[in-house]
């Protein structure tokens, strides 16, 4: 596959587009899927046919079109109509509105703010294109960035304009990747090896999921780029077992694109070598830590191990390995296309670009978005989550789950991003934000996370694995309103010795969700005391 | 030295040659165990005492570590399943939408704690941390089809209904 082969499949596939007048949309991502969508597309090609516009008019099935909440959705190209909540039944009105006009009863207004406000850099193909068919992923640009980047950049050139972008890596830790990358190539002359992380186990967060299913060769593609950035030849996907669709459409792709020559030896004609796996997780919070991720690549049990040394010089056997979060991956084909500048003018100075959202909880507007870095909470949660559900009233957000915090109204006007949560005691994490209301009670939020780590946590550092316990110990008694001023004490002292001495992330984070109810909803905690806490002397 | 119990001469079935299938596409290699599990999961539905045993020797892998890596992982059991399973979603989102009600009531309904299999309806009732449909929470899967917004009602319809097949 030469570069000139690649722009012919691209025209090729535009041309066989260039009979249809309209196409309807229907998302099969895993909410929609869920609620049968998967039929709907059957009814729906079924009604086109039974219509007599089968000829001009077609279905496809696409990934994840965002609003959630009203699903299933099918949107319809080329004039933007979205229709809300279809049943397979409403197939034949639809089928019969293609090319005229919309069936107003299933309809979403045109511009809500949900979609208006978003800026889709990582999921512009979501929704819009087919994740099952390479040729879809083509003609919408796709793999264009990575016959530049091998064809007409060094591996410099590719490091410099990743650099010059000011992406931070989005799994949560928003670590430099042009950093990331000229450490990588930079160690030694051994194998390397690159690696995605898809092992999304944040509790609200659904954003890596929804590209892995919806758009699954631009993360190819952008593991590829980093391929040839660093000198690996081989790389491997590791996607969480309790999510069978990313594994197959990351598997199909992956097939694809082996048949396609852009996966192998020799891409593009030139003399680079590369190859995907698809390694599947075991049900592990713990490995979504990249040393842990990594012992579990090797066949282990996922234990992290004391870093430095870092995976970028020792990591996957041994070698220097590059790892980065699937969004982070996903945001590389457009870097290589548009150039570092352009990407490092949306978003803010600290924090660039754009940032993909889970929006989760008591919420009207539940879904997937992607929002410039900066957005506040504010336009976020009630701009485009359209405000609190029906008679609730806004109490906290939680944010990067069981390692982020919960933040109060206010702070509502909080840009996002990574120094400014920061500071609120929270993180961006991943991307999951869980919207709570009046009715939450945060000593259980509190206690509910920590379950969560004490459940999660390997076992191998005495900090982690006994203070994660004793910390949940305290909390029941605060639930269950048996607790002293000296358990309070305590609570604190133990999240400050977890946090300090923890050899990983999961330990080091743990206390997190406590530290920022206690910062924020002391009150909560002190009127849960079987005896009232001493005033302060 | 232990006597080494062998599991006899391997019995060579449908299910033994697609372990071993896996094995081989990955060179037979230590690092291999855990898709190894994965496959002897899917085609004996648990993780057999027996075949953990036979992917020891044939990785050339302790049979300790293989059992350590086995028990590490939540996604894996080493006893079988009910007929049906009802799996509970316990994730945060879910959690603040009545998760954790929604589990009471099943384990209340069919005699069940999480993790626990009622023989008399081949049922297993387990909890999942996240499966990622968060926008629809509540969440509970019933052989493997998520239900989203789940009510306690519409929950109770489907296992019924799942049940009675």
């Amino acid at each position: 596959m030469t570069s000139e082969e690649l722009h012919q499949v691209a025209e090729r596939k535009r041309e066989q587009n260039a009979w249809l007048t309209a196409e309807a949309r229907v998302c099969t991502g895993t909410g929609c899927l869920s609620m049968r969508s998967d039929q709907l597309a059957t009814a729906l090609q079924q009604a086109l046919e039974a219509s007599g516009k089968a000829d001009r008019c077609r279905v496809k099935r696409v990934g994840c079109i965002g609003l959630c909440a009203a699903g299933p959705l099918v949107s319809i190209a080329p004039d933007g109509t979205l229709y809300q909540k279809v049943q397979p039944g409403d197939a034949p009105p639809i089928a019969a509105s293609l090319g005229e006009h919309p069936v107003e009863r299933l309809r979403l207004p045109p511009d809500l703010p949900f979609f208006a406000r978003q800026q889709r850099i990582v999921l512009s193909h979501c929704g819009a294109i087919d994740p099952a068919d390479v040729r879809d992923y083509i003609a919408a640009g796709g793999y264009s960035a990575l016959a530049r980047a091998l064809t007409q950049m060094t591996p410099a050139e590719v490091i410099k304009e990743v650099a010059d972008s000011g992406l931070r890596g989005r799994g949560g830790a928003g670590y430099p990747t042009g950093l990331k990358w000229t450490t990588v190539a930079k160690a030694g002359n051994n194998a390397r090896y690159v690696i995605c992380n898809g092992d999304e186990g944040d509790p609200g967060a659904f954003m890596d999921r929804s590209i892995m299913e919806g758009d699954p060769h631009r993360i190819i593609e952008g593991m590829i780029i980093g391929g040839y950035a660093v000198g690996a030849r081989k790389g491997y996907i590791y996607v969480r077992a309790e999510c069978p669709l990313p594994i197959e459409r990351l598997s199909r792709a992956l097939r694809e694109a082996r048949r396609m020559r852009l996966l192998g030896s020799g891409i593009f004609d030139t003399a680079f070598d590369f190859d995907v796996e698809v390694r599947v997780g075991a049900g592990a919070y713990v490995c979504g830590e990249e040393t842990a991720l990594i012992a579990s690549i090797e066949g282990g049990r996922g234990t992290p191990r004391p870093r430095p040394p870092y995976p970028a010089d020792y990591g996957l056997w041994g070698q220097p390995t590059l790892i980065n979060n699937v969004e982070t991956f996903a945001n590389i084909p457009p870097i290589i296309e548009q150039g570092g500048a352009w990407y490092a003018a949306f978003g803010t100075s600290g924090s660039p670009g754009t940032k993909v959202f889970s929006l989760a909880g008591q919420v009207r507007n539940t879904g997937l978005i992607e929002v410039p870095m900066g957005t506040t909470l504010r336009e976020i949660i009630f701009d485009i989550g359209g405000g609190m559900l029906e008679g609730r009233s806004f109490k906290a957000v939680q944010t990067g789950g069981p390692s982020g915090g919960c933040i109060p109204a206010e702070h509502l006007d909080t840009p996002v991003e990574y120094e400014r949560l920061h500071a609120l005691g929270s993180i961006v994490g991943s991307g999951g934000m869980i919207v709570m209301d009046d009715t939450t009670c945060m000593v259980d939020a509190a206690r509910f996370f920590m379950e969560f780590c004490k459940d999660e946590s390997c076992g191998k550092c005495i900090p982690c694995r006994v203070g994660t316990t004793q910390m949940h110990e305290l909390l029941t008694r605060f639930v269950e309103r048996t607790a002293e001023p000296r358990d309070l004490q305590l609570l604190e002292e133990l999240c400050d010795v977890t946090r300090h001495t923890s050899l990983c992330g999961l330990g080091q984070a743990a206390p997190n969700p406590v530290l920022s109810t206690l910062r924020y909803f002391r009150e909560e905690y002190t009127e849960r005391m079987a005896v009232a806490e001493a005033a302060p002397a | 030295m232990l006597p080494r119990t062998s599991a006899g001469p391997a019995e060579i079935d449908d299910r033994w040659r697609a372990v071993q299938d896996t094995m081989r596409r990955n060179g037979f290699r230590g690092d291999a165990l855990i898709e190894t599990l994965h496959t002897v999961q899917n085609v004996y539905g648990y993780l057999e005492e027996d075949a953990l045993i036979r992917v020891a020797d044939a990785l050339n892998v302790a049979r300790s570590r293989v059992h350590g890596v086995a028990t590490f992982y939540h996604f894996f059991h080493l006893k079988p399943n009910g007929k049906h399973v009802c799996t509970v979603c316990t994730g945060t989102a879910c959690h603040i939408q009545g998760g954790q009600a929604l589990l009471d009531h099943v384990a209340d309904r069919h005699k069940l704690m999480p993790g626990e299999t009622a023989a008399a309806r081949d049922l297993t009732l387990l909890t999942v941390r996240c499966i990622g449909a968060c926008a629809l929470a509540p969440v509970v899967t019933v052989d493997g089809d998520i239900l989203g917004h789940a009510s306690a009602h519409a929950l109770d319809g489907r296992l019924d209904e799942v049940i009675a097949t």
